[in-house]
């Protein structure tokens, strides 16, 4: 191999000021380069966010009632979820985290089996072939590099599929999180890091995580592109991931985008936010609300329709949102019966004989209770 | 002592020869890690190998093994077979995290809907005279974890074989080469089939004592089995292959046989997986033991400079000084430190 020392060009640095298409009280922004999505999408990502917003309340209430394990909100992040989710094509791969259940919701996933983990019968409900998404990941950062993998086999399997690999802002202190940017932009594979920067990690504050300038500069450093985005702009964070999304398929390389926004409720129901941040904070960002924003958009505009129709389809909305959120609590309201047995059967293709004598003895125990 | 054979087939040129058949019979697998591509792997196991295959298929990734791990994870869930090479044992451990939390465990989480057939060649142990960082066993950390399979040849035919099953193989394969033997040959054809790597196999039967070693260890253990013959005291050797999971039968129907056992591994003793070995062999070879199983292994102390490995690593003596401690005359010494005469 011919060696030379030819270098890319460098990547040009994200703005400071994030990509914004509607600011908070519903207008629109004009941006250079950016422009929001059709009414009808933005319509689409208003009730996508409605759904999202429901979904966290009956969540974070069952986690209250002890009917979940535990529950990480995203009371506040749907934007940067829901706009992100929704940018993905039929054949692309979702690779979230645990805190990104109701982009799960949104890419399509069964609620009920979304909530599997967090209800603690299986630590993952969903076959992720079937759904195109990975088992929401736990350990940070982690879940980058099967992106990275993934993409890379389904193009030298000559298939067009792109994946949105989601993390927080204090993940992306982690070595796995720099060695997936790295193998994304050195292989050039159609990867697009969504990171959801809600300003803590658990505790820790994000001046505490990095002295970059925002996390969309990360990127730079690996040739890759950043984007620096009003998470809280559901039309914004739209636009960047297709776009950034559209270029990695064309072969222009991953991108990093970072979406501002601000984890609203605590890190998971166990949490006491209280010992760490200023409620005031808090105040600040819920005036920050992205459905508050898309709403006022969509009525100020009239993007459904008159007053009338657009009251009608809001309605309508929420209705189908309280549906899908009261349809998760019926259908965990029983118990599953889960089968101990079960244990044993996927730790390998097949039972390896010392756990064929584990499961007899729990079998036993079983019958002896 | 039987002299080392000079001609036949090394097993780092087994490996490749492996490596080699199983790019050519399946599309789907490729080899990647840092240094496999032209340079043929810091100890040439995978010579050749991109010359024939293309960059496409046998390459040179960024250094970094979460990264490797990570992405094969990524690959195998959409389908390919990757082989990845960690340089060395304690390089291997960057990869801890995604080898333990997602490698492991993927079939577990999903039920099954996600397999991963990924094989991890990580050469390990000792006896090369490398300087620090270079000579670990790292087989307990491993072994110790659900969902993988640990599998480790002693022979270049095993090499080969059980390199192109942990190629087919479903699961995720630890697959230790140990280092030391990669220039130890044998007379055998390629490509060849042994038994399935699941499987221990007797190297050397034997009727007074049971040697039960793996990987590295094979060779001095054959060679002291060798030594004993002579001084009349017959031994069984006892290759484990897959440390994890186990299947013990081999193992404990030979001890059944012989009524006892010496464990004999490169790694510290102290919590070794030798120490898995003689428990279970006591659970279930309790009645026919006539000595308490004993454990041979390295020191425990962090692997020791070139110049002192030596010390470290056991030798066929150090085996043999164990085997005359199995209580061969039938008086039980009380001794007040469980029956057994000092070493
Ligand atoms: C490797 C690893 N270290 C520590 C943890 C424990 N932990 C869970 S969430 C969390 C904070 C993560 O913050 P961030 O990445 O900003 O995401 P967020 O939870 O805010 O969505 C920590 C420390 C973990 N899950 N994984």
């Amino acid at each position: 191999m011919k060696h030379t020392d030819e270098r890319p060009s460098a990547p040009a640095l994200p703005t400071r000021e994030p990509v914004r298409l509607v600011d908070r009280h519903g207008r629109r922004v004009g941006h250079s380069s950016f422009t929001a999505p059709d009414p009808a999408r933005l319509v689409e990502l208003h009730r996508a966010m409605l759904i999202g917003r429901r979904f966290n309340q009956q969540a974070g209430t069952l986690a209250r009632q002890g009917r979940l394990a535990v529950y990480p909100s995203s009371t506040g992040q749907e934007a940067a979820q829901v706009g992100g989710v929704l940018a993905l094509s039929d054949r692309d791969w979702l690779f979230p985290t645990y805190r990104d259940s109701v982009a799960l919701v949104a890419h399509g996933v069964d609620p009920v089996q979304t909530l599997t983990l967090f209800r603690g019968d299986w630590h993952c409900g969903y076959d992720p072939h079937r759904y195109r998404c990975a088992p929401q990941c736990t350990p940070l950062a982690t879940n980058a590099s099967h992106a990275v993998g993934l993409t890379y086999a389904a193009r030298r399997k000559g298939r067009d599929v792109a994946a949105l690999a989601m993390m927080g802002d204090g993940a992306t202190s982690e070595g796995d999180a720099h060695e997936a940017y790295n193998f994304a932009a050195v292989w050039n594979t159609p990867v697009v890091f969504l990171v959801q920067n809600n300003h803590w990690a658990i505790s820790v504050p994000l001046r505490q995580q990095t002295a970059a300038p925002t996390l969309a500069h990360k990127a730079v450093g690996y040739g890759m592109k950043g984007y620096h985005v009003d998470g809280n702009d559901a039309a914004a964070v739209h636009a960047v991931v297709s776009h950034a999304l559209a270029e990695a398929r064309a072969g222009g390389g991953p991108a990093l985008v970072e979406a501002v926004t601000y984890r609203v409720d605590a890190h998971t129901n166990a949490d006491a936010p209280q010992r760490y941040r200023d409620p005031a904070e808090v105040e600040h960002w819920k005036e920050r609300d992205p459905l508050i924003r898309s709403e006022r958009l969509i009525r100020d505009e009239g993007l459904i329709g008159d007053a009338e129709e657009t009251e009608r389809v809001l309605a309508a909305f929420g209705a189908e949102a309280d549906g899908i959120a009261d349809t998760v609590r019926e259908r965990l309201a029983g118990e599953d019966e889960l089968d101990p047995r079960s244990l044993f059967t996927d730790v390998y293709a097949t039972v390896p004989p010392l756990l064929e004598q584990e499961r007899a003895a729990l079998a036993d125990e079983l019958r002896e209770v | 002592m039987a002299a080392a054979p000079t001609t036949g087939v090394s097993m780092g040129e087994a490996l490749n020869r492996a490596l080699r058949d199983a790019l050519a019979h399946d599309s789907d697998v490729l080899v990647y890690g840092e240094d496999v591509g032209p340079l043929g792997g810091v100890f040439r196991v995978t010579d050749g190998l991109t010359a024939e295959f293309g960059q496409e298929r046998v390459f040179d990734s960024p250094l970094a093994e979460a990264g490797i791990v990570g992405t094969a994870i990524g690959m195998a869930m959409y389908g390919l077979r990757p082989v990845v090479e960690l340089q060395f044992d304690a390089f291997a451990y960057p990869a801890f995290e995604q080898v333990v939390s997602h490698l492991a465990k993927m079939r577990n989480r999903t039920r099954g809907a996600v397999s991963l057939p990924v094989v991890l060649r990580v050469p390990y142990g000792g006896g090369i005279g490398g300087v620090e960082h270079h000579s670990d066993s790292s087989e307990a950390y491993y072994t110790h974890t659900p969902g993988l399979r640990v599998v480790t040849p002693g022979t270049p035919a095993d090499a080969y074989s059980m390199l192109r099953e942990a190629v087919e193989c479903d699961d995720p394969v630890v697959f230790l080469e140990p280092k030391r033997r990669y220039w130890s040959r044998q007379e055998v054809e390629l490509p060849v089939r042994t038994e399935p790597m699941a499987m221990p196999v007797v190297r050397r039967p034997g009727t007074d004592a049971t040697l039960v070693t793996y990987g590295p260890m094979v060779e001095t253990a054959l060679e002291a089995a060798e030594t004993a013959a002579a001084e009349g005291r017959s031994l069984e050797v006892v290759d484990v292959r897959q440390l994890a999971p186990l299947d013990d039968g081999v193992v404990t129907a030979s001890v059944r046989r012989t009524g006892r056992a010496v464990v004999l591994h490169e790694a510290s003793v102290f919590g070794g997986y030798g120490a898995e070995l003689a428990a279970r062999i006591g659970e279930r070879c309790f009645h026919y033991l006539e000595a308490p199983v004993l454990r041979v292994g390295g020191l425990d102390v962090p692997y020791p400079p070139p110049k002192l490995e030596h010390h470290h690593l056991p030798d066929a003596d150090r085996v043999l000084a164990a085997v005359d401690r199995l209580q061969w005359e039938s008086a039980w010494v009380d001794d007040g430190e469980g029956g057994l005469p000092r070493p």
